[in-house]
C-alpha cells in the first residue's frame, strides 16, 4: 500500500533525525542545495525566479516532488529577494538586471561596510552603529540615516528631546522611513509565502531542512562589516577589537538563530562557513580568531535546543580534531572540499557528515562519475549511520541527470 | 643586502618594518637597494606560504607593507627603473562572475615576481579577452573565477580564443572556488592551480623567470 504524506514526512525526518543523533536509520538520508538549479530545471530565468513568487514557487515545488529529497530548503527567503532589494537600493549583491548582466545567481559585492576605526563604536552601541552608519552604506534608500543623532542621546524631556527629533523633520530621513515602510510590507509577503511554503510542503510530506541561518562571529564580521581584506589586515593591525567584536557578534548571531527557529519551529540551523578554512588562515590564527567564537555560538545553539549545521566550505581537514569539541549527536557538519573520509574517521563518533559530490563532477561529469562517488560515500561514510548524502555546495550549475543520478542511486544503493 | 630588513618584512613586523626604512632613507641609504631587500622578503613569504606557514592574511599583509615601504621610497628613487620583466600575464574574472579577491591576490603575487601583468577586471567577456590578448600578446593568460557558473565562461573564453587564432603557443590556466582539474579539463586550460603560488610556479615553467 501506497504511504501517505504524513507517513512518508515522518518517515523522511525520522531518517534524518537519527542520522543527526548518530543513529542507523532504514537508509542514507539524501538531500540537496538545490539553490538556483530549479530555474533551469523549470526553463525560467533567475531574475523571474527573484521577482515572481509564483513562478519561484511552481519551480521549487516541482523540483521538491520529482526528487524528493529526504529534507527540502525552503526557497523564499533567499531567492524572493528581488523586489525587496530594490525597495532597499540593496548595495551588497548585484543580481541580474542590477550589476549582472545574462542569467547569473546574485553574487555579493565586497567592500568595507565598516571601516576599521570605526570598531569602538561598533563595539560601544553596535545597533546605533547599525542604523546611522552601517544601514546607509548598505541601504542606498535609508541614506538620509546618516542625520539622525544617537538614539541613546534622546532620554527625557530634559535631555534630549526638545531639539533630537529635528532630523526627522527632513526629507531624507523621511525618504528613508518611507522606504523602511514599504520594505516592511515586502518583509511580510517573503514571510507570508515562505511560511505558507513549508506548510503546503509538509502537507506533501517533506520536511525542511532548516529554519533559520546564523554565521561565526568572525564571517560576520569579515563578510558584511570589514570585507575579506580589510579583516585580514585588523587580525595583525588591531586583533583585540576583532577578537572583542566577535564575543560582540556572537550574542547577535546566536540570538537571530534562535529567533528564527522560534518562528519557524524548526530547530535546524545553517551555517556556513567562510574564512575558518585551510589556507584562509594558519592553525594558530583559526584557534586565536576564528573557533572559540564558533564553537561557543555553536554550543549556546546546542543549549537552546537548536541543531546547528554548518557548511565548512573549502578544505578544512586540518581543522577536523578541533571542530569535533561541540556536544556529540547534536549538530551535522557539511562539508564541500575537506576529506570526508577522513572526516568519518576523525568525526564519526562526535557529529553527523554530510557532503560531498564535487561540483565540478555534478556540472561536468557524467551519472556514472557520480554514481560511482556516491557509492565511495555511502561505503565509508554511510557506514554505521550518521551521514547524509549531498552534493558538496549549491548544485545551480549541475546537469539534471547528475542530480537525478544522486537521488536515486542512494535512494537504491543506500538501504542498510 | 639588508638581512634585517628582509627579515622584519617576511616576518611581516610591519611597524618596525617601516620604522627602519624610515630611518635608511633619512641616513639617505639607496631606495632601489631597499626595494630590492623588499623584494627579496617578498619571496621569503611566497616560501612561507608554499610550505604552509603562511595563509592568505599574511600574503595580503605583505602586500600592504610592501605598498607601505614604496610609497615611501619611490619618491627618493631619481631616474624610473624599468626593471625587466620575465614575461606577460594577462588576468581577469569570466564573465558572470564579480570576484576579484583571489584574482588580485594572484596578480600581486605575478607583479612581485617580476611578471608584466594585465588585470583586466571581473566580469570579462569572451570578447574582451580575446581583444586584450591580441593587444597585450601576454605567454600565459590567467582565468579567474569563484562560481560554479564560471566553468561556462571560461569554456566559452578558451573557445573564442581558440576562434580567434590565439591559443597556438598560448597558455591558459585556471583558478578559484570551485575550480579543479576535472573543469581545466572541461574548459580545456592548461592547467590548474589552487592559490596565487601555484600560478607564479606555473609561469615560472611556462615562461622561465
Amino acid at each position: 500500500m501506497e504511504k501517505t504524506p504524513e507517513e512518508l514526512y515522518r518517515e523522511r525526518e525520522k531518517r534524518v533525525l537519527d542520522v543527526i543523533a548518530l543513529k542507523k536509520p532504514d537508509r542514507v538520508p539524501v538531500m540537496a542545495m538545490f539553490s538556483f538549479f530549479p530555474a533551469k530545471y523549470s526553463g525560467v530565468t533567475i531574475r523571474e525566479i527573484m521577482y515572481d513568487p509564483e513562478k519561484q514557487w511552481k519551480a521549487y515545488w516541482r523540483t521538491m516532488i520529482e526528487f524528493e529529497p529526504d529534507m527540502d530548503q525552503n526557497p523564499f527567503a533567499l531567492r524572493y529577494l528581488g523586489p525587496l532589494l530594490e525597495t532597499l537600493d540593496f548595495r551588497q549583491l548585484k543580481w541580474p538586471g542590477h550589476g549582472i548582466s545574462g542569467n547569473f545567481s546574485y553574487q555579493f559585492v565586497e567592500g568595507e561596510y565598516m571601516m576599521a576605526d570605526e570598531y569602538e563604536e561598533f563595539l560601544f552601541d553596535p545597533t546605533d552603529f547599525m542604523i546611522r552608519k552601517y544601514w546607509p552604506r548598505v541601504f542606498g534608500s535609508l541614506g538620509g540615516f546618516r542625520k539622525i543623532s544617537p538614539p541613546r542621546h534622546i532620554v527625557t524631556y530634559a535631555m534630549g528631546m526638545s531639539f533630537g527629533f529635528a532630523p526627522f523633520n527632513t526629507p531624507e530621513v523621511a525618504a528613508g522611513l518611507d522606504a523602511l515602510k514599504k520594505a516592511g510590507e515586502r518583509s511580510m509577503e517573503i514571510a507570508s509565502y515562505a511560511a505558507s511554503y513549508t506548510q503546503e510542503a509538509k502537507k506533501a510530506g517533506f520536511p525542511m531542512q532548516y529554519g533559520g541561518f546564523t554565521q561565526a562571529p568572525f564571517d560576520t564580521l569579515g563578510d558584511y562589516f570589514r570585507g575579506t581584506k580589510g579583516l585580514m589586515l585588523d587580525m595583525y593591525r588591531r586583533p583585540k577589537e576583532v577578537i572583542r567584536a566577535c564575543e560582540k557578534l556572537l550574542i547577535l548571531m546566536r540570538d537571530i538563530a534562535v529567533g528564527a527557529a522560534a518562528a519557524s519551529g524548526n530547530p535546524r540551523i545553517f551555517i556556513p562557513i567562510h574564512k575558518g578554512l585551510d589556507g584562509f588562515m594558519s592553525m594558530e590564527q583559526f584557534h586565536t580568531f576564528f573557533w572559540p567564537t564558533l564553537k561557543d555560538l555553536m554550543v549556546a545553539l546546542i543549549n537552546a535546543g537548536l541543531v546547528p549545521c554548518p557548511l565548512w566550505e573549502g578544505d578544512c581537514t586540518s581543522r577536523l580534531s578541533t571542530i569535533g569539541e561541540i556536544p556529540a549527536g547534536r549538530a551535522w557538519y557539511g562539508f564541500e572540499a575537506t576529506d570526508i573520509f577522513r572526516a568519518k574517521e576523525i568525526l564519526g563518533d562526535r557529529v553527523c557528515i554530510k557532503g560531498n559530490v564535487p561540483l565540478s563532477m555534478m556540472a561536468t561529469g557524467t551519472p556514472e562519475d557520480v554514481k560511482a562517488y556516491c557509492k565511495k560515500l555511502i561505503d565509508i561514510v554511510g557506514r554505521d549511520g550518521g551521514y547524509i548524502l549531498d552534493a558538496a555546495a549549491s548544485l545551480d550549475n549541475a546537469k539534471v541527470e547528475n542530480v537525478r543520478a544522486m537521488f536515486e542511486f542512494t535512494k537504491e544503493y543506500g538501504v542498510y | 643586502m639588508n638581512d634585517k630588513l628582509i627579515n622584519l618584512m617576511a616576518d611581516l613586523q610591519e611597524e618596525e618594518t617601516m620604522k627602519m626604512v624610515g630611518e635608511l632613507i633619512e641616513a639617505g641609504s639607496d631606495p632601489v637597494l631597499i626595494l630590492d631587500d623588499a623584494r627579496k622578503a617578498m619571496e621569503l613569504v611566497g616560501k612561507r606560504f608554499e610550505q604552509c606557514e603562511y595563509f592568505i592574511p599574511d600574503l595580503m599583509m605583505a602586500g600592504e607593507i610592501l605598498q607601505g615601504i614604496s610609497k615611501v621610497v619611490k619618491p627618493h628613487i631619481k631616474q624610473a627603473q624599468v626593471g625587466s620583466r620575465k614575461g606577460k600575464v594577462l588576468i581577469g574574472t569570466v564573465a558572470g562572475d564579480i570576484h576579484d579577491i583571489g584574482k588580485d591576490i594572484v596578480t600581486f603575487m605575478l607583479d612581485v615576481s617580476g611578471y608584466d601583468v594585465l588585470d583586466i577586471g571581473i566580469d570579462v567577456p569572451a570578447e574582451t579577452f580575446v581583444e586584450k590578448t591580441r593587444e597585450f600578446a601576454p605567454q600565459v593568460v590567467a582565468l579567474s573565477g569563484f562560481l560554479t557558473l564560471a566553468f561556462d565562461s571560461m569554456k566559452q573564453t578558451v573557445e573564442a580564443l581558440e576562434r580567434a587564432g590565439l591559443r597556438e603557443g598560448l597558455k591558459i590556466m585556471i583558478g578559484g572556488g570551485q575550480m579543479d582539474d576535472e573543469v581545466r579539463k572541461y574548459v580545456r586550460a592548461d592547467a590548474y592551480g589552487k592559490d596565487a603560488v601555484a600560478a607564479v610556479n606555473l609561469c615560472r615553467e611556462w615562461i622561465g623567470g
